[in-house]
């Protein structure tokens, strides 16, 4: 066919740049599509909602007692010990709810359509993003009541939101991790169940859940330098005190730094996705 | 559409292994092939999915490699994998791409409902397409691949896994889209398929194309349809297979009995020596039972193509028979 008989039809443009409000609107397209998805299928809420209340009371009613003692106190040590570390953990769940949706839209062949059509390719990925961080914020919001109502002291708000932007900063950096594996991984399933395999020994080993000093030496070796005891230590000390500039910095360090290796890795594999 | 010795390798597999086609304006060509022949990738080629490892390909006067988003604005895909959003209602998936395809939010509404009413679906907009039956789902894929006006249209496997009638009903939408003048091209597995919607016809294997010409043509070449004729009295069999074996209108296979079934196996090439052998068993004053016509499966199709069978072995295929009641 020869391009003067290929006019498109009225209406249709054919330039190849795609302007930044194009971009915006294809975006704000998406968001809506996911956001629709949450509509259809409230229970996708489910993790974002009951995970702060189940963890916030498993961890402070079981262990709460225990691990207080260790920490000079009792169960109201523990509040205040547990929930900066489970704020921690809200990027991470951010991160693996884009690698999997992602995996999704593979899988399904929605993706296939999206790439077909003259959208730039960053913008599933925006709008991806942006509905995680907005079910992060809910998910954090209700750590804060759920924690506020066992007991923690909201003594810091500035604290506070510096220790969320942490979380999403860490957060977006793993999100690469999780991109890299949605795009690889032949399920969403596998997705999910490799992030926890990767994922659970980290968040365990680290200071999240409960202080290093009781741990065997060479766990202790390991929780030092594990990425996630930074990020719980600096985000305890934004909400409740404490030093914070040496673990802000190593947070700040291992997310550049897993960003710079994993970024070009998921988008290279993004575009050679047969 | 041109393509010139198209290549794709995945280490050392050759999924294309040179291939050239010529689609012209406003034509449908059929890609016929086995799975694992290539179609599917040549489908992800054509439409910028996929990066070729050599040759190239110009589709509406733009290069596939070189000038992608252009020609993603006047293509439609509509295919195995290529498909709509599940968690979303059929409306919602056609004004999203609608939005995506940079048509203001009215006309975008405005095309939602305009081809949610031209593929039947009005009913079902605002459910789910989760909740969507096989051929529902395959029309608002089409009706998604439509939302831009495309002058371009790959259907890559419409109708795999459908069953008869909604088969049916897919083909009559894509015979109405053609009417309007757009160019197809169809990946199929089945004969009857590619003898329904396409002028031309392109058989593939192993990523190389074995057959390309008119579907008349190629048809002519592969044996045609075999009419299968069954007389009400089984005596009258041989008599009968006989008296058509003489007429000798036959194309290249002579005629057969079916003794198990009670048919005689009677190849034709045109529509003509169909109607002279209906007309000389009225001649004889044979009273038939049915008569039916049968295309040739995919297997047939390579066996007289290339003197070996489909190289992957393959689910069977659905009926590729078609009645035709002949009341004698």
């Amino acid at each position: 066919m020869s391009a003067a008989t290929a006019a498109p039809a009225a209406g249709v443009r054919t330039d190849a740049r795609i302007s930044p409000r194009a971009h915006l609107r294809h975006t704000g397209a998406l968001v809506r599509r996911n956001l629709l998805w949450i509509r259809q299928d409230p229970e996708s809420m489910f993790d974002a909602v009951l995970f702060p209340v189940v963890f916030t009371l498993l961890f402070v009613y079981v262990f709460g007692g225990s691990i207080g003692q260790s920490l000079g106190g009792g169960q109201d040590a523990y509040v205040q010990y547990i929930v900066p570390g489970l704020m921690a953990m809200m990027g991470m769940n951010m991160a693996q709810g884009v690698g999997t949706g992602f995996n999704q839209d593979f899988n399904t062949g929605v993706m296939d359509r999206f790439r077909s059509l003259p959208i730039g390719r960053g913008s599933v990925l925006f709008a991806k993003i942006s509905v995680e961080m907005v079910r992060m914020l809910i998910a954090t919001a209700i750590l804060m009541v759920v924690g506020v109502l066992v007991g923690f002291d909201i003594t810091n708000w500035p604290g506070l939101f510096a220790a969320v932007g942490l979380s999403a900063v860490f957060g977006s950096a793993l999100m690469w991790v999780f991109l890299t594996l949605g795009v690889v991984m032949k399920n969403a399933q596998s997705v999910q169940a490799m992030g926890f395999l990767v994922l659970m020994p980290l968040q365990f080993g680290s200071s999240i859940f409960a202080p290093p000093q009781s741990m065997p030496g060479w766990l202790q070796n390991f929780t030092e330098y594990n990425p996630l005891s930074a990020l719980a230590d600096s985000a305890r000390g934004l909400m409740v005190g404490g030093p914070v500039a040496h673990d802000l910095w190593m947070v700040l360090a291992w997310s550049v730094g897993i960003t710079a290796v994993m970024a070009p890795v998921a988008i290279h594999k993004f575009r050679t996705k047969t | 559409m041109t393509v010139r010795g198209l290549v794709k390798h995945y280490g050392d597999t050759k999924a294309l292994d040179g291939v050239d086609l010529d689609v012209a304006e406003g034509t449908v060509r059929g890609v016929l092939g086995p799975n694992g022949a290539g179609k599917t990738t040549l489908v992800r080629i054509l439409s910028t999915l996929l990066a070729p490892t050599a040759g190239h390909a110009t589709v509406a006067g733009y290069d596939v490699v070189r000038q992608p988003r252009q020609l993603r604005r006047v293509i439609g895909l509509t295919g195995q994998y290529a498909s709509v959003d599940e968690k979303l209602s059929g409306w919602e998936n056609l004004y999203l791409i609608g939005r995506l395809l940079d048509l203001p939010r009215k006309e975008a509404r405005r095309r939602a409902d305009e081809l949610l009413e031209r593929f039947s679906l009005t009913e079902a907009a605002r459910r789910p397409v989760g909740t969507y039956s096989g051929g529902m789902r395959r029309r608002l894929d089409l009706a998604a691949s439509m939302i831009g006006r495309p002058a371009v249209l790959y259907l890559d496997e419409p109708t795999t896994g459908l069953d008869p009638r909604t088969r049916n009903e897919v083909w009559d939408e894509v015979k109405r889209l053609v009417g309007d003048g757009v160019t197809v091209l169809l990946t199929t597995q089945y004969m009857e398929e590619a003898e329904q919607l396409a002028s031309e016809l392109t058989v593939v294997d192993r990523g190389k194309v074995i057959a390309s010409g008119g579907i008349e043509e190629l048809k002519a070449k592969v044996g045609g349809r075999t009419l299968r004729v069954r007389p009400a009295d089984p005596l009258q069999l041989r008599p009968l297979a006989a008296a058509l074996d003489e007429l000798g209108v036959t194309g290249l296979a002579g005629t057969t009995v079916d003794a198990e079934r009670g048919a005689v196996l009677v190849p034709v090439l045109s529509d003509e020596q169909l109607t002279a052998v209906v007309g000389a068993v009225t001649a004889r004053g044979v009273t038939l039972n049915s008569v039916t016509t049968e295309l040739p499966s995919l297997d047939e199709v390579f066996l007289s193509l290339t003197g070996h069978r489909a190289s992957s072995p393959q689910d069977p295929l659905p009926a590729t028979t078609s009645e035709e009641a002949v009341a004698v």
